[in-house]
């Protein structure tokens, strides 16, 4: 794992790593949504709209999925003193919020036609929305300690904390009883029939692929400006001749 | 005694740190239960009614065979069971969700009247975890809409 303590070998990685998941994460979400809007027969109960499950299923797993990303970077952080560790998180946290908002709006937009309401305060709904709202959080967190030069352990112990909304948010519609119905797919049962199945896992495949793309390029990015103000602070401090250049 | 690397230090305070934070959570969302729950079962309401003045939600099963229109055509009648023998009687006002049917989940939003009538102002349908084509529905589930899902959710 410490080969890639130096963001050179990542980026040789990094460079072939991005273009693959990028192009497959691209056609095996569209294959995937369009198998789930065209192809698949309407539910007995939900009707058309359960086509909307081939978005919001994955987004709500790539959600939870990205905070557990953090929580590793984190715990890489913490112990192992990772130093691509803290830009992990910070690249992580964005995809992350986007799937947590995707999941939040396509599930209110689920609702008005299966429930009846768009919104309701159940256990669910609102732990994915502190979900949400945990990831604003970090990312505000790490934005501002990635400001101060130093490693900071900060970031990394407030996802850690955070980590603990995961099983709340699993466990949610087992202990309370909630609007939003249990889980379909759980260790060694699936109540989706296999016609929906195949299209949802393929996209979720797809996305997934997507978050990863996501994340290599959001790291890529962090780490060129790291090095970018790195070179800057430099020069400023150094060689007037190396000023002149900046300047010129 | 043996010195422990730090590394090794640090990856237990953390993992302690993690349990820590872990059961205290846990712990504490379990000791919520009744109170983040989003409605009460038949039976709870039955065995420990809420006062008529407190705006509270009812969920369970459209127990089939209960379900009437009343003689202005827009109030509807039925009762909300589940299976730990709790039936509480529901009349509502209004546009039932598309979904409300007799044997499938509901949560109605409104009253416990006195005389142990739930006065609904709102009805939300609840719907099981099983997704299945129109085609094959008999296949799967035996009976109709809602199925073991709900009746499971409402043995909860």
């Amino acid at each position: 794992m410490h080969g890639f303590a130096n963001p050179r070998r990542f980026l040789r990685l990094a460079r072939w790593l991005v273009p693959a998941t990028l192009a497959l994460g691209l056609l095996l979400t569209a294959t995937g949504l369009m198998w789930g809007l065209l192809r698949v027969p309407p539910d007995r109960l939900l009707g058309d709209t359960v086509r909307i499950m081939f978005v919001h299923v994955p987004a709500a797993w790539l959600g939870m999925g990205g905070w557990a990303g953090l929580t590793l970077a984190g715990v890489a952080l913490l112990v192992w003193r990772h130093p691509l560790a803290a830009i992990a998180g910070r690249a992580m946290a964005v995809p992350g919020l986007v799937f947590t908002v995707i999941c939040l709006v396509t599930g209110s937009i689920w609702g008005r036609p299966s429930w009846g309401t768009w919104w309701e305060w159940d256990g669910r709904l609102t732990s994915m929305l502190v979900l949400g709202f945990l990831y604003i959080a970090y990312i505000a967190l790490s934005d501002a300690y990635a400001r101060t030069a130093q490693l900071s352990a900060v970031p990394a112990i407030f996802a850690l904390v955070g980590a603990i909304n995961l099983p709340i948010i699993n466990r949610s519609v087992v202990w309370w009883n909630s609007l939003h119905q249990p889980a379909s797919i759980t260790i060694g049962k699936n109540a989706i029939d296999t016609a929906y199945l195949w299209p949802l896992l393929v996209s979720a495949l797809g996305m997934a692929l997507l978050f990863g793309a996501a994340t290599l390029m959001r790291m890529r990015a962090l780490l060129a400006h790291i090095q970018a103000e790195a070179r800057l602070r430099r020069e400023a401090s150094g060689a007037p001749a190396a000023l002149a250049r900046v300047g010129g | 005694m043996r010195r422990v690397a730090p590394k090794h230090q640090r990856l237990l305070l953390a993992g302690a740190a993690l349990l820590a934070v872990a059961g205290a959570g846990l712990s504490g969302a379990y000791a919520l239960q009744n109170r983040a729950s989003y409605f009460y079962l038949p039976a709870q309401m039955m065995a420990d009614p809420p006062a008529a003045t407190r705006a509270v939600r009812l969920g369970g099963m459209v127990e089939r065979g209960s379900l009437r229109r009343e003689a202005d055509g827009i109030t509807i009648a039925f009762t909300v069971a589940d299976d730990r023998g709790g039936r509480v009687p529901v009349r509502y006002r209004g546009i039932a969700p598309d979904l409300f049917v007799e044997g499938s989940g509901v949560v109605a939003e409104g009253r416990l009247g006195p005389d142990g009538v739930f006065l609904a102002d709102n009805l939300l349908a609840r719907h099981d975890e099983n997704y299945v084509p129109r085609e094959l529905k008999d296949m799967h589930v035996a009976g109709a809409p809602g199925g073991a899902g709900v009746a499971a959710a409402a043995r909860r």
